[in-house]
């Protein structure tokens, strides 16, 4: 048996020793790899809250559970963060049962960091079934839809939704998802309401959803870990506290071995002779 | 009615640190799937389907049933209404019919809902893909491929890309013909674009994956390790 075939034939079990070493190592030594420049459709994001006015209010839409925490939370922390710096207002709601706990978490985190006030600044009105009937809903009435947060007050009543009553009062909504609710964000809120939208979405669903940057329908979007890290770049965070830009590194150095085995297996399928055997 | 807190404490020892152990473990568990299938892989799996339905099942209840459904029967004052409002009977009746499957005799009962669904999904679904999805694609597709005024020599080769690519991928997926002549090369190119849309593709999956590896590392060695073992280990032979 050539080298090239031993190669081919070498147990994957060592390849998952190896991503699991060049994930590890960085984390573990705190190695930082400098960051690249934050990419258009993250830029545009940014761009588009800094353009907001204090009192303004904004929509996030937390449609992810902890399978996707690691690529969707610092992107809601980071995003989250700079609207409740810039004094605006922030509604959030969920559509998966599970994005409703994510929720409450970054907003309570946040609020008692930045010393905003719930109900006042912010307010988190849960989850609710239905997808697409609820997103329908709120182009109607948000109180409708919502006549109460989860913790039982009364959505009308509170200060933070003075003036708002459905899109039209709402400048922006941003989607965190890890499925299809950003499409029905789009065709439902942005194409029936002209809901201006935004989308903080895991790696695998990028190409799915780059189409709708080019054609409008979003007005920025972030794209898994790597689109966190650039926010929290655009925000300038310490690099230290800022998760998104702590995981680069790990993720720059696997992708690297990753680069590496791929062109080696090439290289040994070609040299083996194995495809001339097919 | 004295409001019932949640408890910090199990047999001495913080919830938090129970719950950071209990996740250490059952990513460990999950992460053992990667030398061999073993039972405490299955535990865990099991685990995260159970819990994953049952957390599904109370937010459901306490946040659409309670507030949608009870409150406007039972405590309207809680929804904000004067009297009761029976018109949510209805999509409660329905929704209850669902539970009919339970029952083989009756099981005919859940077609209803089930029909209800299914028209109103179909209704939203149908206009929305049109009005949603294709004409705003179409419309973004039809782009000037020649500079001028309106666009420079880069987004003129930017457009031309996009609209090469959208009619040579169309033209591999048309079927009607066989693909030889015209066709057969126009489809092959459509081949390549769909190939870098592939690579694009399995490199975000990739960049997701390794996401998700890095965030349960993080957990392991910020949250657990090195505060709940390293830190109290040295403690121990530091004196």
């Amino acid at each position: 048996m050539t080298l090239w075939d031993r190669l081919l034939e070498l147990d994957r079990r060592w390849i998952f020793l190896g991503i699991a070493l060049a994930v590890a190592i960085p984390i573990i030594t705190g190695y930082a790899l400098p960051q690249g420049r934050p990419a258009p459709p993250t830029v545009r994001l940014f761009q588009f809250v800094e353009d907001l006015e204090p009192g303004d209010v904004v929509m996030v839409a937390f449609d992810y559970s902890p399978s996707s925490m690691p690529e969707l939370h610092p992107q809601a922390y980071a995003v989250v963060r700079h609207l409740l710096q810039r004094e605006i207002r922030v509604l959030s709601v969920s559509l998966n049962p599970q994005g409703t706990a994510l929720g409450r978490e970054v907003l309570a985190e946040l609020a008692h960091e930045l010393d905003a006030e719930d109900g006042v600044d912010f307010v988190h009105l849960g989850f609710m079934p239905g997808g697409s009937q609820v997103i329908l809903g709120m182009g109607e009435s948000i109180t409708r839809v919502y006549p109460n947060t989860p913790d039982g007050r009364r959505t009308a009543d509170l200060p933070v939704m003075e003036g708002v009553r459905n899109y039209d009062d709402i400048a922006l909504l941003v989607d965190f998802a890890a499925g299809n609710l950003p499409f029905s964000w789009i065709a439902f809120a942005g194409e029936r309401y002209n809901q201006e939208i935004a989308a903080g979405i895991t790696a695998v669903m990028a190409t799915d959803l780059y189409p709708y940057l080019q054609s409008g329908q979003l007005i920025g979007l972030i794209n898994g870990l790597k689109g966190a890290a650039e926010y929290e770049l655009l925000l300038d965070l310490d690099p230290v506290e800022a998760p998104g830009m702590l995981g680069m590194s790990a993720q720059a150095i696997a992708h690297l071995l990753i680069i590496v085995l791929v062109i080696v297996g090439n290289i040994a399928y070609f040299a083996s002779g194995r495809h001339r055997r097919r | 009615m004295p409001e019932v807190l949640p408890a910090t404490e199990i047999f001495g020892v913080s919830v938090e640190i129970i719950g950071v152990w209990l996740a250490a473990f059952l990513t460990l568990a999950i992460f053992s799937f990667l030398y061999q299938d073993n039972p405490v892989y299955k535990l865990a799996e099991h685990i995260f389907v159970g819990i994953s339905a049952g957390y599904g099942v109370v937010i459901t209840w306490h946040e659409a049933v309670i507030p949608l459904l009870i409150n406007p029967l039972f405590r309207p004052e809680q929804a904000g209404l004067e009297a009761p409002n029976y018109v949510v009977l209805v999509p409660g009746v329905l929704g209850l019919l669902m539970f009919s499957r339970f029952v083989p005799r009756y099981d005919w009962l859940s077609r209803w809902p089930i029909a209800f669904v299914m028209g109103l999904y179909s209704g939203l679904t149908i206009p929305s893909s049109v009005q949603g999805f294709l004409l705003p694609q179409l419309h973004a597709t039809l782009l000037p491929i020649w500079p001028g005024v309106e666009i420079n020599a880069w987004t003129a080769v930017s457009n031309f890309l996009l609209v090469t690519g959208v009619v040579c991928t169309l033209a591999y997926f048309y079927f009607s013909r066989e693909h030889r002549g015209a066709l057969g090369a126009v489809s092959t190119v459509g081949i390549f674009f769909l190939m870098v849309a592939f690579g694009a593709g399995f490199g975000n999956t990739v960049m997701a994956r390794v996401s998700l590896l890095i965030g349960r590392v993080q957990f392991l060695y910020h949250d657990w390790w090195f505060p709940h073992v390293l830190e109290p280990l040295m403690q121990l032979l530091g004196g």
